[in-house]
């Protein structure tokens, strides 16, 4: 099993890895409790942005509306436990197989007909969109005016039901974000992560050869889905309170795309090191800021805006391949 | 309810859809000719509409009046972005152009949202609560005007493609983009020209939506997604069928919010996307898929 994660790895970048996923674990020691918040952040925009990349980055469909399946996650695992009293632990199936099952319904309506490129894109935000002012008026999971889980004292861990500080949260979004490179990692090398690439760079091509496109293409759009549901049922048990009109938001699937974008479309590390970098640079921003004593609510978006603008412009590969090759480490399969 | 209540309310839908179908037409040109899918079109019709916000509360000037400065502005602000930004871009991947323009939505709405801040604005015309009669028919004056408004500019540009020599040589860029080179055309000024005259479109689109409803930042990337649902509905590359899906959808969303209620009207357009993707993928007047 190890040995074919680390096949193809320098021992160099194993090295640097290992070195980080310490610092990762030792950082509740070390750490205030609001870096471990914006820590929590890193991670959550890290793993949604893994798994948005697996549609995007190794299958090349650019999907706009993956704030649907956070909140299709996080609706579908909060309603569990408000209504029912069913743990997270269950309901993370039930909002795993309901995103699955809608971005299944998604990719076959698009796929099907050869609805493609820019088109899909729109298709996404369509449906998450219609999501939004659908929940908006669904009166059993609370419509707009949202749907709030019981908060729990703080000072006691449960992780049975996922009450509990956010040190417990930093360990199980660090654990999901470990997870979710792993699993991509061993898709990339699997044979359907070959696939998927050779459809990315040539549908046509790829059809030439034998390749069912179409089945391809739906399974990436139902693991990327269902990865990113589990995201949103972890929202929700943090955050204790959902609004349609937040999470399915237009901006959020964008702020949710923008870390994989600026670390490295199709790149392993790049949803990581774009969340990083981005979030620090958003918190550093913020700081400023306020030490200033100016408060203009959508400047954090205008910086998202430009540094958005700059990567695409002049980094169009994203910042991790360049920097990845700066720290001398080998090229990723699966790169663009 | 009374059966004028519904054909009232339907032709209310018709004449938005007409605007609609204005905005929706910028965007088709744009696409048809440059082949570059303008996801600042909401935001741009914004910027239009503050514009128009603003002259009026400063110098009470009429908006309908001011429909053709404000589509100048926005035709020198489409003229520059294509230029600037978006023609490096050209041969770049589908998606890397599309990233440009979400970067450039962004910004917009924000920069928007910090200048003017979250509350609507709107403007109070002295025709504002005036209407027409028509038998049954009560027709709101703001409504019939900006209709009337976006049929003759879509008018203007029918004729303009067809008629102008300018017209024909960015119609020969549409259709065949070596050929057009072959020929010698300036065909980076003329993408921009038509990048420009899409704006300029939706700058006049803007002109005549304050008089229907009030603007807000967010109303941008709703607007983009509208337009862009009117053109996959009435087909890609026609401009026929863009004011065609405008009307179709401004029908439907009147409809909607009359049987249901009106906050969920715009889940009809959506279904209305998917039913057209369903059975007809290229568009009610699109041409064949390949």
């Amino acid at each position: 099993m190890i040995h074919l994660l680390t096949d193809g790895v320098s021992r160099r970048a194993l090295k640097l890895l290992a070195g980080l996923c310490l610092a990762l674990i030792a950082a509740p020691l070390a750490a205030s409790d609001y870096l471990i918040t914006v820590l929590i952040l890193v991670l959550y925009f890290a793993y949604v942005g893994q798994a948005w990349n697996i549609m995007m980055g190794f299958a090349g469909q650019l999907s706009l509306g993956h704030a649907l399946y956070v909140g299709l996650g996080a609706y579908a695992a909060a309603a569990l436990y408000v209504h029912f009293g069913v743990g997270p632990w269950l309901g993370l199936w039930v909002a795993m197989a309901s995103a699955a099952a809608v971005g299944a319904v998604i990719g076959f309506l698009a796929f099907r007909f050869g609805v493609g490129g820019v088109y899909f894109a729109i298709l996404t935000i369509a449906f998450a969109e219609f999501a939004r002012i659908g929940f908006d008026h669904w009166s059993w999971l609370g419509g707009s005016a949202g749907l709030f889980l019981p908060v729990a004292n703080y000072a006691h861990n449960d992780l049975l039901t996922l009450r509990g500080g956010p040190t417990m949260f930093y360990y199980v979004m660090l654990t999901m974000t470990g997870a979710a490179f792993v699993v991509c990692h061993a898709l990339l090398r699997s044979r359907i992560g070959y696939y998927w690439l050779a459809i990315r760079e040539s549908p046509d091509a790829a059809q030439a050869l034998g390749i069912d496109i179409f089945r391809c293409k739906m399974v990436a759009v139902v693991v990327s889905a269902a990865m990113t549901s589990l995201g949103g049922v972890l929202f929700a048990f943090y955050y204790n309170n959902l609004f349609p009109e937040q999470i399915f938001h237009i901006s959020r699937s964008i702020e949710l795309i923008l870390g994989p974008i600026i670390g490295g479309i199709g790149t392993l590390v790049g949803p990581i090191v774009g969340a990083f970098l981005l979030t620090a640079l958003a918190e550093t921003l913020s700081e400023i800021l306020r030490w200033a004593g100016i408060d203009l609510p959508g400047i954090k978006q205008v910086f998202y805006g430009f540094c958005l603008l700059g990567v695409v412009m002049f980094l169009p590969d994203g910042v991790w391949p360049p920097l990845g090759r700066w720290l001398g480490l080998a090229r990723e399969e699966g790169e663009r | 309810m009374p059966a004028e209540i519904y054909l009232n309310v339907a032709v209310s839908g018709l004449l938005t859809g007409l605007v609609y179908g204005l905005m929706a037409l910028g965007l088709s040109v744009i696409f048809g000719v440059v082949r570059v899918v303008n996801f600042a079109h909401g935001e741009m019709m914004t910027i239009a509409m503050y514009l128009a916000v603003a002259l009026f509360s400063a110098y009470k000037l009429d908006p309908l009046v001011m429909l053709v400065p404000i589509a100048a502005v926005l035709f020198a602000l489409g003229y520059v972005m294509q230029r600037g930004l978006i023609n490096p871009f050209i041969n770049r991947p589908e998606h890397s152009q599309f990233m440009l323009l979400v970067a450039v939505a962004l910004i917009m709405v924000n920069a928007l949202l910090i200048a003017f801040g979250p509350d609507a604005r709107g403007v109070q015309t002295s025709y504002a609560f005036a209407s027409f009669a028509l038998g049954p028919l009560i027709v709101d004056a703001n409504k019939a005007y900006a209709a009337l408004a976006a049929v003759a500019v879509a008018g203007g540009l029918f004729a303009f493609f067809r008629y102008t020599l300018l017209g024909k040589a960015i119609r020969a860029c549409a259709d065949n983009y070596a050929g057009a080179l072959v020929v010698g055309l300036d065909v980076k000024q003329l993408y921009a020209l038509t990048f420009a005259i899409g704006s300029a479109c939706v700058g006049a689109c803007g002109a005549m939506m304050v008089l229907l409803v009030d603007v807000t930042p967010p109303l941008g990337p709703t607007y983009t997604l509208l337009a862009f649902v009117i053109v996959i509905t009435g087909g890609l590359g026609s401009m026929a069928g863009a004011l065609l899906g405008g009307v179709l959808i401004g029908v439907t969303e009147a409809m909607g919010g009359l049987l249901f209620t009106p906050s969920a009207k715009s889940m009809f357009t959506f279904a209305i996307l998917v039913v057209v993707l369903l059975f007809r993928p290229q568009g009610l007047l699109g041409k064949r898929l390949t």
